[in-house]
């Protein structure tokens, strides 16, 4: 055509990945210092038609940082964590999720509040964002499978964002589910598990400060395959726990169905909480392999997060309670 | 050419080649970064799938030369059978090695412990008499007993099966498609048997 009309979801010259940040993907630690000193402390909103990809402006760094990890727990390279993923609506290969979600569909995006809160509705995924701080969370990440990664997460605290809805004394669990779109999700059309995905929280899980709603990593808007455009990470839980593509929330008194509890009761529990104590039936949690080294590592109680979250548990027995 | 010469040095080449041709695919993979993030399960999964394969594509000859009447593809049972053995071999190296580096003890547990490795152990140790046996002095020194012994593969086949569903997650249709297959190969064998014996009975009234 000869007159370039342009659409405003065309991505300016001025918004595109710097050449060098995009190279230095792999060497997060010495991207990771350079992003810390030029983040602004004041919150800046999301941009409203920001694409997977596209980079997070106004980031700001928390404790939860790659050097507070050390050493042995590096950062995992940015095509692994987008590249080997289980997300069993996009296929159940671990490279499905990548090949079949490139045309998801993540905005528009709605969220509905719902259940035991002062102010349910439906709320847009700018909306729901937009009053919080985008902050950098660098996890450790916690396969049911045994294997893990270290996740530089940016994200919300959930806690921040039910406050707002205002949560009545009903609420004792907090309940979420993905979408489930035949047309744009492959894998729906297989009854791997009952749809849509569904996952829970008690309440005191949903506010402690670990627990973020993802909305991107690395610094950019998250990828597709990742649970785009908005997740649940919760890093103490097996992976499963960390339910991708919310789309409703709701708050409850009664303990919420949890997908894999439904599929197999005797081996995903509801709290699922990471335990090399407590094998699964088919496979032992004792250890686990890093994406990205050869040698397998001993698993963490609590994925290494106990001090934050142990006081929970306390007095419950985790065998029962798995 | 004779067919025997053609067997032996044109068509058994051929399926050589075919047969190496996954461990290849591998190395390739391998070379070109095409493992994935996790080279360790992959290059397992990789090894056992083409394992399972390759024992039902031997479970398979017979029955293709009962409905094809083509005798020459019974030459071609060792040569797939052994190789199903050898993908098996590997497969369990790819585990005692790489998922584990020799670490003796996490294996025996997942042995003594894990339901799917315990089958998928049986299935292995199953098919170590099947290959030793499979040699032409076997064949001879065992006589009718060979065959009685080589029965064993089909143990092997349903192990292999077993293993491959117990380790999937949720209700996957893959694992259900091999023992799909299995059951149609060992069916075939059970059909057979029961017209074979229906024949005698005539025979003998």
């Amino acid at each position: 055509m000869l007159i370039k009309i342009t659409k405003a979801s065309d991505v300016k010259s001025s918004e595109i990945t710097p050449r060098p940040l995009f190279e230095a993907r792999r060497n997060f630690l010495q991207g990771a210092a350079a992003i810390g000193a030029g983040a602004i402390a004041a919150s800046l909103p999301l941009p409203a038609l920001a694409a997977q990809g596209d980079k997070l402006p106004g980031v700001v760094k928390t404790k939860w940082t790659a050097e507070a990890l050390g050493e042995k727990d590096m950062p995992t390279a940015y095509d692994s964590v987008t590249g080997y993923n289980n997300f069993y609506e996009f296929g159940t290969g671990k490279s499905d999720p990548k090949t079949y979600s490139q045309r998801f569909k993540t905005k528009p995006w709605t969220i509905s509040i719902e259940g035991a809160v002062e102010k349910p509705g439906e709320i847009s995924f700018e909306d729901l964002t937009k009053p919080h701080k985008l902050e950098e969370r660098v996890y450790r990440m916690r396969c049911v499978e045994a294997w893990s990664m270290i996740v530089p997460w940016v994200g919300i605290p959930l806690g921040d964002v039910l406050k707002r809805f205002g949560p009545t004394s009903k609420a004792k669990y907090v309940y979420f589910e993905t979408l489930v779109d035949a047309e744009q999700m492959p894998g729906i059309r297989r009854p791997v598990l009952q749809w849509p995905y569904k996952e829970g929280l008690r309440i005191d899980e949903a506010m402690n400060p670990l627990t973020l709603l993802g909305v991107g990593l690395y610094g950019e808007v998250m990828p597709n395959q990742n649970g785009a455009p908005i997740r649940l990470v919760v890093p103490w839980k097996y992976g499963f726990k960390s339910i991708k593509s919310i789309v409703k929330i709701k708050l409850q008194e009664e303990t919420p169905p949890t997908s894999w509890n439904v599929a197999s009761p005797r081996e995903y529990g509801f709290y699922s909480n990471v335990n090399p104590k407590v094998n699964h039936p088919r496979w032992s949690q004792g250890k686990e392999r890093r994406i990205g080294e050869f040698f397998k590592r001993p698993t963490l109680m609590f994925n290494g997060y106990e001090e934050e979250v142990g006081q929970m548990y306390a007095g419950m027995d985790m065998k029962k309670n798995y | 050419m004779s067919p025997d010469t053609r067997i032996r040095w044109v068509f058994k080449p051929i399926v050589w080649v075919l047969c190496l041709a996954p461990l290849g695919w591998m190395g390739w993979l391998g070379y070109s970064g095409g493992l994935g993030a996790n080279p360790i399960e992959y290059i397992n999964r990789f090894l056992g799938d083409w394992a399972l394969r390759f024992l039902l594509v031997a479970l398979a000859v017979t029955p293709v030369r009962g409905l094809t009447g083509l005798n020459q593809v019974q030459r071609f049972r060792r040569l797939l059978g052994l190789f199903a053995f050898f993908y098996v071999v590997l497969h369990v190296t790819s585990y005692v090695v790489l998922d584990n580096f020799f670490d003796w003890r996490t294996i025996w547990e997942d042995i003594i412990k894990r339901w799917y490795i315990t089958v998928g152990m049986a299935g292995l140790l199953s098919l170590i008499p099947l290959a030793v046996t499979s040699t032409q002095g076997w064949i001879k020194r065992l006589g009718k007993n060979w065959a009685k012994l080589h029965k064993i593969v089909y143990f092997a086949g349903a192990a292999g099966c077993l293993h491959f569903f117990m380790m999937r997650k949720g209700f996957q249709y893959e694992p259900l498609i091999y023992a799909g297959i299995l059951a149609v190969l060992l069916g075939w064998r059970v059909w057979q048997n029961m017209a074979k014996k229906r024949k005698h009975r005539k025979v003998a009234a």
